[in-house]
């Protein structure tokens, strides 16, 4: 395959960034996006010119780390599928294929496409935790969790925190994320003592870090590698309003 | 971010705000669009109805007015706050910006809003203060004898006079019904998107809450656009006497005498 590439080029975090024109020819329709990103940088070295920089480690969907938004959306076009284990069939022949990085103030850019995403980490530092001494593990049935709340809390646990879902909502807003976050561990017998502080201070924590705020559009949703569904949402936007009120009276533990 | 380094209300308190005010105003808008259907029931129904509404003990009417004010600021006020936070989050456009799956409507809630806000405006000074230049319909529209079950006879204001005379201008009716089809754009996604702020959707009822969302708005806009358009296919006309009930007044084509000196 013979391709046209638009690739966001941004010398370092405070560097203006523009858009670069590549070429790139004999990409096989079996490699992934990440391969071909890698043939691009092999011809820019080989002709003396820098490579561009970009994200990547597992290579197989589960650490979140790539993170391209490929033609306006994150991850590409292929549903439920991280950039890394897209591939480039899905793509046409003389394609032209745009390539930018995640574009919210809170994750700044790094180098032409990796941004900083230690603002994720900050949120999960602020409640994404469990404060009670771990031990050694339980016996398997030792605490009876519903059937519904495990499934619920597994589907929440699938967030590999790569921030698709704030690239992707033209609010830049970080509420799927946290509230996967939030959602797992409240919704779990061990999570639930802390529940109320959790939530208060996980949503405090994204709004100090300058994230967006959520208009219901569902574009996280869509983009969202690992299928991470709204229902998320609203069970944060719950629990919240739950703990606010118990807040107001001072009765949050 | 500095506008956040204020902690005074957090972004799902913000959330919950235009929830909640979003919600009652909706109760006010079905409330109202039931209320003006009736002037199909002819120009005693309507009259009495507006007649009562202003008999109502003042501190009643003004608390409703004050609550209603209050509602639309708050809602405004968020608005503002939540797109400024918003659009300070997102550095630039991509290159080739699109969407997934946001619907067109959750896209253009702020322009929306905006439009039906100039529109509330505009229809306040219209039928309510009665102040546009051109149509002050207390000078221009004799009184309506009004009949009591008791028999009493009391001269009123012809509301429903004032609603044909007002609908018989092609402006005022083109932005009317504009408006109302955008206040349904405006609730088709915002009646859905409120139970999903207060936490109250999930996947199942999240389909079945937006048909209901989609269903409810546009059954207001039919509800309002009926109006003017009545007044422009002749349904609803001028009585060429105030006293006659509006099924007398049906076979009455040629008697609109109100309109021929109205506002051309
Ligand atoms: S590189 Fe690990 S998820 Fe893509």
């Amino acid at each position: 395959m013979k391709l046209k590439l638009r690739i966001w080029r941004q010398e370092s975090s405070g560097c203006k960034g523009r858009m670069v024109e590549y070429e790139v020819d004999n990409i096989s329709e079996n490699s992934s996006f990440l391969e071909m990103m890698d043939l691009l940088n092999e011809d820019l070295v080989s002709e003396g010119k820098e490579a561009v920089a970009f994200d990547h480690d597992c290579r197989e969907g589960i650490c979140g780390s790539c993170s391209l938004t490929i033609n306006g959306i994150p991850h590409g076009p292929q549903k439920a599928t991280t950039a890394c284990q897209l591939h480039m069939r899905h793509f046409d022949d003389g394609q032209t294929i745009s390539i930018e990085p995640w574009n919210a103030r809170p994750f700044p850019v790094i180098k032409d496409l990796v941004v900083n995403r230690s603002a994720f980490d900050k949120i999960i530092q602020s409640g994404g935790y469990i404060s009670v001494r771990a031990g050694s593990a339980q016996d398997a049935n030792a605490i009876p969790i519903p059937k519904q709340d495990a499934d619920f809390a597994m589907d929440a646990a699938a967030c590999i925190g790569c921030g698709a879902c704030v690239a992707a909502c033209k609010n830049a807003s970080a509420m799927l994320f946290t509230s996967a976050k939030v959602s797992q561990l409240n919704t779990l017998p061990q999570g639930k003592p802390e529940k109320d502080r959790r939530v208060l201070n996980m949503v405090k924590t994204m709004d100090q870090a300058g994230f967006g705020n959520c208009t219901n559009y569902g574009e996280c949703e869509a983009v969202c590698p690992k299928e991470i569904s709204l229902d998320m949402i609203a069970k944060m936007n719950r629990d919240y309003a739950v703990a606010s009120v118990k807040n107001f009276f001072g009765t949050v533990a | 971010m500095s506008s956040k380094s204020c902690i005074c209300i957090s972004s799902l308190q913000k959330k919950f705000l235009m929830a909640i005010t979003g919600v009652l105003l909706f109760g006010f808008v079905i409330v109202h669009m039931l209320g003006n259907l009736q002037v199909f029931l002819g120009p005693d129904a309507i009259n009495l109805y507006a007649y009562k509404l202003h008999s109502l003990p003042a501190f009643v009417m003004w608390g409703a007015r004050l609550s209603l004010l209050l509602m639309v600021g708050v809602h405004i006020l968020m608005a503002v706050k939540l797109t400024i936070e918003n659009k300070k989050s997102r550095p630039r456009e991509y290159d080739n910006e699109g969407t997934v799956q946001a619907s067109y409507s959750s896209r253009t809630m702020p322009m929306t809003g905006l439009i039906v806000l100039s529109f509330i405006i505009f229809h306040i000074l219209h039928y309510t203060s009665r102040v546009v230049p051109g149509m002050e319909y207390d000078d221009k529209i004799p009184s309506y004898s009004l009949e009591f079950e008791d028999g009493s006879v009391k001269q009123v204001f012809d509301v429903y006079a004032m609603i044909v005379e007002g609908f018989s201008n092609y402006f005022v009716s083109f932005f009317y019904i504009l408006s109302m089809g955008l206040l349904c754009m405006h609730l088709s996604h915002g009646l859905s998107s409120m139970f999903q702020t207060l936490g109250l959707r999930n996947k199942v009822w999240r389909p079945r809450l937006n048909n209901v969302a989609r269903a409810t708005a546009l059954f207001i806009f039919i509800g309002f656009a009926a109006i003017p358009i009545s007044v422009f296919s002749g349904v609803l006309h001028h009585n060429d006497s105030n006293t006659y009930s509006s099924l007398n007044s049906v076979n009455d084509v040629q008697n609109d005498n109100i309109t021929s000196e109205g506002t051309q």
